[in-house]
């Protein structure tokens, strides 16, 4: 640590609003749309600001239709800012030139690129040609990626045959042939077995060590999030509500604290109602949500009144933490 | 913020070949990945093809009629001359299998442009490639059905050399004249999400000035000098008379300069359009 990292990402004022036509239902709205068509500005984002460096892993968060794609699609060069600065590796995206394209990649858990009635490792090889790769170092990056997603007979076997999960193992593999250094995950995990989640998940964390390659997650599995991403970046209606570590998150906007507490005395009822919202999770536990600002005091007064067996302090799942900071919506600033 | 990592610098790309070298590898690759694809769907492909015959069929027999009820032949024509005539046409009708502006609209509305946009190559040298495999796979399945027709009318059919060295180039320059124009015309998908109608309209001016429905000089004159500035009779008529004939040798170099200069006009226009069209996809979203 330590190290002044390069930026890779860097987003200053970034904003992007479609024009969108607007037409009421019923043939007379359909008539009257004919002569006079009727649009209206939608702000997908507003005013982003963030820089990501080098071998960083980010998770970027928000609900559906918070503006997560259109980021990532601005920042792979498909869409054009409105207005604002980004640059990913020091291109501008939009320009689509040839080195940056070769040193990105934008998976989306809906999309396939693979040749569906062919083996997969067809489509490899299709990869390699597009994009120019030498065969040597093509096929030590090849070999690479299907030893380390175990992809093992799976490249042989025409894409239509194989599973959701094994599909998405392969485009991934077929994402990376050219070892981009900047990773757009959209969603990789989508649809998939908790299984096959966490086998994606690990693989992109050994792609990020090896290669020190920069990342961008979106997911709406928090479990991708917590286990990759120390970074998290909230947006919520366009605009960015948090930029900061994934454990600060909590921190800002849990508004509350559990306690699990386990009593000595088996089978006693223990009412804590005065204490915080209560509930009775078995025999002799009680587990309490008590506001952070309660959680000493609250704490001390177990620990003196009751006959304590076990006590532990935890923070809420962070589902709940980020649930929270979409409803309160307006939250100021960013961290 | 500020950004304090242990990685400094993001990693570099894998070493790339030489320009032409990726070109040449990308299609060799995607003619042999649209080879295979195509054989994988060799059964639907033949009865696709069996289908498209019924069309010269027809003219092919409403014409020979003709020619017989007005004493062997129709200004030059005879049954033999229209059967070579149609033969080759479903040859040359095979080749000017391209991507259409459908599949454009397929293209766009399902994401899959997006995907196109991501790699370093013109998404154009793709489908060229994608399409020019598929005439491998074309040509085997129609050499049977060829063979089939010729039993059945009985073609006269003697080409010179220099007709069949042209005829070859000129089904090649068919091909990518009408690859470029319908690719323009799949781009205004750009700007309208529909673009079958304009498609019709492109279709109906190419059947009556190509020489798909009838040879071109059993069209009216006034007819003729008009195919004569337009593409249609250059992906159609121009390679099918290069093979049966009557045309004089200077005729056939002055089709085949026809066809790269349509060619030039065609990459030209994809390049306008394409600048365009795709600042266009970009602004609204894809």
């Amino acid at each position: 640590m330590g190290i002044e990292s390069s930026t890779v990402i860097s987003v200053r004022d970034l904003s992007k609003t479609f024009t969108v036509p607007v037409r009421e239902a019923g043939l007379k709205a359909s008539v009257r749309s004919l002569l006079h068509r009727q649009t209206r500005d939608v702000s997908a984002v507003e005013s982003v600001d963030f820089e990501i460096g080098a071998g960083e892993v980010v998770g970027f968060l928000g609900p559906n239709g918070a503006g997560k794609t259109t980021t990532l699609k601005m920042l792979s060069g498909l869409l054009h800012p409105t207005s604002g600065h980004l640059t990913v590796l020091g291109h501008v995206p939009r320009r689509r030139e040839r080195e940056f394209l070769r040193r990105i990649t934008l998976v989306m858990g809906n999309r396939n690129q693979l040749q569906w009635d062919l083996p997969a490792l067809d489509s490899f090889e299709l990869h390699r040609a597009v994009y120019g790769i030498r065969r040597a170092e093509f096929t030590v990056m090849r070999d690479e990626l299907i030893e380390l997603l175990d992809l093992g007979d799976l490249v042989n076997k025409p894409v239509r045959n194989l599973s959701l999960g094994e599909r998405m193992k392969v485009e991934i593999a077929d994402a990376l042939l050219h070892r981009p250094g900047v990773l757009f995950l959209d969603e990789p995990t989508l649809g998939l077995d908790v299984t096959m989640q966490r086998r994606i998940r690990s693989f992109v964390a050994e792609y990020n060590r090896r290669y020190g390659a920069t990342v961008l997650l979106t997911s709406h599995y928090m479990a991708d999030v917590q286990a990759l991403c120390k970074r998290v970046i909230v947006i919520h209606h366009g605009r960015i509500l948090f930029d900061g570590d994934l454990t600060a998150l909590s921190d800002r906007f849990a508004s509350h604290k559990t306690i699990t507490v386990q009593f000595e005395a088996a089978g006693e009822i223990v009412d804590l109602s005065h204490l915080g919202e209560a509930s009775h999770t078995g025999e002799d536990i009680v587990t309490l949500k008590v506001a952070r600002t309660d959680v000493a005091r609250v704490t001390a007064r177990l620990l003196s009144e009751y006959s304590v067996a076990d006590l532990t302090i935890e923070d809420p799942a962070i589902d709940d933490v980020i649930e929270q900071v979409f409803a309160d919506g307006s939250a100021e600033g960013v961290g | 913020m500020t950004i304090t990592e242990t990685a400094v610098r993001p990693p570099d790309a894998l070493p790339d070949e030489s320009r032409w070298r990726s070109y040449k590898a990308l299609y060799v690759q995607t003619g042999k990945t649209s080879i295979a694809n195509n054989f994988q769907y060799r059964a639907s492909n033949y009865f696709y093809m069996i289908g498209m015959v019924v069309e010269p069929v027809i003219y092919l027999v409403v014409w020979s009629t003709i020619a017989r009820s007005h004493g062997g032949s129709v200004e030059g024509y005879t049954p033999g001359t229209f059967a070579a005539y149609y033969i080759v046409w479903t040859l040359v009708r095979n080749m000017n299998i391209v991507f259409t502006p459908f599949g454009w609209e397929w293209r766009v509305k399902e994401g899959q442009l997006s995907g196109q946009l991501l790699r370093p190559v013109h998404p154009i040298h793709y489908d060229l490639a994608d399409f020019a495999g598929m005439k491998f796979v074309v040509i085997v399945l129609w050499l049977p059905i060829a063979a089939v027709l010729i039993v059945a009318f009985r073609p006269s059919l003697s080409p010179t050399v220099a007709q069949s060295i042209v005829f070859f180039f000129a089904i090649w320059g068919a091909y990518l004249i009408r690859s470029m124009l319908l690719w323009v015309l799949g781009m205004v998908t750009f700007w309208t999400t529909r673009v079958g109608a304009l498609y019709q309209a492109y279709f109906m001016a190419e059947m009556l000035l190509s020489g798909r429905l009838v040879p071109m000089t059993l069209m009216p004159q006034w007819a003729q000098d008009v195919a004569w500035f337009l593409p249609f009779r250059w992906t159609f008529g121009f390679p099918i008379t290069a093979l049966v004939g009557p045309i004089l040798t200077r005729d056939l170099y002055i089709g085949l300069a026809m066809q790269a200069l349509w060619i030039a006009i065609g990459a030209g226009l994809v390049a306008i359009v394409w600048r365009r069209g795709v600042r266009r996809f970009s602004a609204v979203g894809g």
